[in-house]
């Protein structure tokens, strides 16, 4: 018998380490990545909570949520992609063109 | 101090190993290799949690399909890590500040207002059967049947906008 | 009600094309005429044409009407104004007087179209204004399809839109040549003539309205029939001011005393205008109106009475001046006036076939004389412009002989008037076409037999004869003093010597301009047989005799004829003594000075009539109109009310109360406010914008910690 507060500050704690993962770093894989674990954190939520109520909508919503990852995953990798092609470089802290 | 919360605990340090790991990796392919085993660990605890078909698409389309694809990405452009910035000196300290109240703050929010019994329950051996995943497929195809179709749609163009994306050179010189 | 349903053979359907077949020819060459370029040539064939369709239809409509036993016919062509009781539509009507009317304007009007075509092609390279020519026919067309309307409308206000619309042609043609005076100098003086002619019709129109009005409130309505139904019944005082009202109408179109004094003026206007509109067709508008309204005015003998008194009156005044004048042009449109009078007196003797049958052959030889008038100018300006030719071409050649070219080149720098009489002489044996016309045209003015003025003039002397002696005498000593000028006209135009060189070299005019001509001296010689005072040859008293209720049909008076023969006669023969026997030499005054002294002075300058009407009207209009300007509405209203007043209260308001206060203190102050205190905020925010998308995350994790933190601590 887990509380399921449990894995709630479990999902906390995986989200906060994403956010900060987008935060330190320059490298847009990694921040990528982090975006990805952030997702999971919430997928955890949702699966807890799912559990919790003994309703399956909870985990349809994670399938979706799957589901759209994996589709921001390829057009946010062929971007990658893409931008490194034109600037040989993928430091995020270059792409600053929208400088006020 | 049942055998479920020491699982719990052990996957726990586990799964937030793996991401800080991820997170602080100089180099991009051990980060992409700790976040593969976090999204396993993440699985266990779906099958923890009685969810054995999410936990089953986690593993093939998250620690499968997409992390080979980063890892792909990572090896093709060659970058595996980035020379230091001077730029942003504040921005480490300043994340770091940040997430720590965050962190404080949700577990503080998430403590203050839990309820009792609210907890998980084991699965037990009819959460794996195929009832399970029968009565989950009813309801993906019944009620949200729509919400289905277009996510269908969204990898359909997400598909056709990563070609274009990365083909638009060729399709500029014809 | 409608006889158009009953009777349906003929040709009434086209009576529409009475308007649209000018109104065609006119659109033709205003749209078309600039894009295709069309020649002068063109241009004039095709406002020609328009004009000869018009006569087509009118001699097709009057066949109509003659094969329908007189008939009279309406042709309803469109609804015009239905409110209340009011019920006026665009209605043609055709009966003998209106079809004998259309014949006469679409007749005569086309001949002068096709004399136009000549003379405007030498008077635009005169006036060196080549690309005025189109203009000059689509008024002429224009001036058509008004007097159409007016002649065939079957109500009062349908015969004054035609009205209005001849007037508006007469002043656009008056001022063709606006920028200028009648010598091609630089000047105001045509348009002014032609302001002359519209205020005074507006003055005449002005009568005509209250007429309207005051038909429309006594007798409910504007149609002819109905008017003259329902003024049967109605009070005679009423009928009298109906009439006279419509006299003032009559003599301000018609040039009547005291109205005429436009007449004169409109000489300005192209001479073919001069023709048409200012001797043939408009001014006889008039004319037709009266008889028009014949059943009105023989219910109030006394209005009859007081139209042939002003008639009469007229053509005696306008008969006098017409001697004392010089100007070829002014000596016809008194003679004009003068005969439009010997019209008006015939129908207000209730002579109505008299005076339509004057007003025929009046246009027959009137525009004869006026054209031929525009032959001799032409001609004279052409000997001028062959001068003056010569003189620069002989220049540079004969460098030596400069005495007598000084001499010529005085002749020529001076301002030549080519329609002055005493210029002219001798032409002639220069322009003998012109010569035999303008004597045949002078011969039927004058009334001597067989020409058709005799026939005409003979039958109004004959019915004033017989009912008023006053009015007979003072037509008859007219007629003398027509006979006296005409005479004194040609002895000055084309006999004796050329009192001047451009005279001698004048030169004859072209076909084109002979032929109509012709036709209309043909016309004048055998015009009066329309109407021979002989039994069985009143045609023109029975075809009138189908519209109009009453006509008299005289036979030959011997002794009223017979006087004026006489008369026509002797007054030629003075004038051949006076001015045939010994032709008049250059800078020679004129031989009827000496014996008439003032006389003559006041006949030179037309009785100061002119001048009268500035002393007593004018000059007082204007110092009034000075006064309210300057005084009222400048001193009072505009210095005082305006800007003492009303702008010093207004500046007090706003400087002191909204300026100073409101303004600057208050929305000034906070709107400066405003702008500095954005620039100092964004200029300290667009630091965030760094670029680092890095920063922004960090923003958006801020604010979800705030976020929290507010939801925690809330």
């Amino acid at each position: 018998m887990v509380p399921v507060d449990y894995y709630i500050i479990l999902s906390a704690i995986l989200f906060t380490i994403g956010a900060m993962g987008v935060l330190i770093r320059r490298n847009p894989l990694i921040i990528f990545m982090s975006i990805e674990l952030m997702l999971n954190a919430g997928n955890l939520a949702f699966v807890a909570f799912s559990n919790m109520y003994k309703s399956f909508n909870g985990q349809i919503f994670v399938f979706f949520v799957i589901a759209v990852a994996a589709a921001e995953v390829a057009v946010g990798l062929a971007l990658i992609v893409e931008i490194f092609k034109t600037k040989k470089n993928i430091n995020i802290d270059e792409m600053n063109s929208l400088k006020g | 101090m049942t055998s479920e919360l020491i699982v719990f605990l052990v996957l726990s340090l586990v799964a937030i190993a793996a991401a800080l790991g991820m997170v602080f990796s100089r180099n991009a392919v051990y980060s992409a290799l700790f976040l593969v085993l976090n999204f396993t660990t993440v699985a266990v605890f779906y099958l923890l949690l009685g969810a054995p078909f999410i936990a089953m698409s986690q593993i093939t389309v998250y620690a499968g399909a997409i992390m080979v694809l980063f890892l792909f990405v990572i090896m093709l452009l060659g970058v595996d890590s980035l020379a230091p910035s001077k730029s942003l000196p504040w921005q480490k300290p300043l994340a770091f500040s940040l997430a720590f109240i965050l962190v404080v703050e949700s577990v503080y929010l998430l403590i203050s207002r839990a309820q009792p019994n609210m907890v998980v329950t084991a699965p037990d051996i009819a959460v794996n059967s195929m009832d399970n995943l029968r009565e989950m497929a009813m309801t993906m195809f019944n009620q949200f049947l729509l919400p289905f179709e277009v996510t269908s749609v969204l990898l359909l163009v997400a598909m056709v906008g990563a070609i274009v994306l990365t083909n638009r050179e060729k399709v500029g010189r014809k | 009600m409608h006889l158009s349903e009953t009777v349906t053979s003929g040709f009434f359907f086209l009576a529409p094309w009475l308007v649209f077949a000018p109104l065609t020819g006119l659109l033709i060459n205003l749209i078309f005429g600039k894009w295709f370029k069309f020649s002068e040539k063109m241009v004039g064939t095709v406002a020609s044409l328009a004009s000869g369709a018009a006569f087509v239809v009118s001699v097709l409509l009057a066949y109509s009407v003659s094969i329908n036993h007189g008939e009279m016919v309406r042709w309803r062509l469109a609804e015009w104004i239905h409110v209340g009781t009011l019920q006026l539509d665009w209605t043609f009507r055709m009966d003998s007087l209106s079809t004998t009317m259309m014949l006469v304007v679409s007749g005569v009007g086309t001949l002068i179209h096709i004399y136009a075509i000549g003379y405007m092609h030498e008077d635009v390279r005169f006036k060196k204004e080549e690309g005025r020519f189109p203009r000059f026919f689509i008024f002429l067309n224009l001036f058509i399809a008004a007097m159409m309307i007016l002649v065939s409308g079957d109500s009062y206000m349908m015969l004054f839109v035609g009205w209005e619309g001849v007037g508006l042609c007469s002043f656009l043609l008056i001022g063709f040549w606006y920028e200028m005076d009648t010598l091609a100098r630089p000047s105001w003086a045509n348009s002014n003539a032609a302001k002359k002619a519209f205020i005074t019709n507006r003055v005449g129109d002005f009568g005509f309205l209250i007429a309207g009005f005051l038909m429309f409130w006594y007798l409910g309505s504007f149609q002819f029939d109905q008017v003259f139904e329902a003024a049967k019944s109605a009070p005679p005082e009423i009928i009298v001011a109906i009439t006279l009202f419509m006299l003032v109408g009559v003599a301000g179109k018609s040039a009547q005393i005291p109205l005429y004094i436009w007449l004169p003026d409109a000489m300005a206007g192209p001479t073919p205008v001069s023709a048409l509109i200012h001797a043939a067709t408009m001014v006889t508008a008039g004319v037709y109106l009266v008889t028009r309204s014949a059943e009105i005015y023989t219910l109030v003998p006394q209005a009859q009475y007081i139209v042939a008194m002003v008639g009469a009156g007229t053509a005696l005044f306008a008969a006098t001046i017409a001697v004392g004048q010089y100007d070829i042009k002014k000596v016809l449109a008194y003679s004009t006036i003068s005969q439009l009078g010997f019209m008006v007196a015939a129908v207000g003797m209730g002579a109505y076939v008299a005076g339509m049958f004057h007003l025929i052959t009046h246009a027959f030889f009137k525009a004869l004389l006026f054209l031929s008038a525009g032959s001799v100018i032409l001609g004279m300006e052409r000997g001028h412009h062959h001068l003056a030719h010569a003189h620069h071409e002989s220049k540079p050649a004969k460098g030596k002989k400069s005495s007598k070219e000084t001499h010529d080149d005085s002749h020529h720098d001076e301002i030549f008037d080519p329609g002055d009489m005493r210029n002219m002489g001798g032409l002639r044996k220069t322009m003998p076409v012109t010569f035999w016309l303008y004597i045949i045209g002078t011969l039927a003015l004058a009334g001597i037999f067989p020409f058709a003025g005799f026939w005409s003039k003979d039958e109004i002397l004959l019915d004033a004869s017989l009912h008023f002696t006053s009015i007979y005498w003072q037509l008859t000593l007219a007629a003398f003093l027509t006979a006296f000028y005409m005479g004194r006209q040609i002895w000055m135009v084309f006999f004796g010597e050329p009192r001047h060189a451009a005279a001698a070299h004048a030169e004859e005019s072209p076909k084109v301009m002979t032929v109509p001509l012709m036709v209309l001296a043909a016309l004048s010689i055998l015009g009066g047989a329309l109407n021979l005072p002989f039994e069985g040859f009143h045609n023109l008293g029975h075809w009138l005799g189908y519209t109009l209720a009453e006509v008299e049909s005289l036979p030959l008076d011997l002794k009223v004829a017979g006087i004026s023969t006489v008369l026509a006669l002797a007054a030629i023969l003075t004038s051949w003594l006076l001015y045939g026997r010994n032709p008049l030499k250059a800078g020679q005054i004129d031989p009827l000075k000496r014996p008439l002294g003032f006389i003559f002075t006041g006949m030179e300058n037309k009785w100061f009539v002119d001048e009268g009407y500035f002393a007593i009207i004018i000059n007082p209009f204007k110092k009034l109109s000075q006064f309210l300007a300057d005084v009222i509405d400048w001193q009072f209203w505009h210095d005082f009310v305006h800007d003492t007043v009303i702008l010093g209260t207004y500046n007090w308001l706003s400087e002191i109360a909204l300026d100073h206060y409101a303004d600057q203190k208050g929305i000034d102050a906070f709107a400066n406010w405003l702008g500095t205190a954005t620039q100092s905020v964004s200029a300290t925010l667009r630091k965030i914008q760094n670029g680092f998308v890095r920063s922004y995350a960090l923003s958006v994790m801020l604010g979800v910690v705030l976020i929290l933190g507010y939801l925690i601590f809330k």
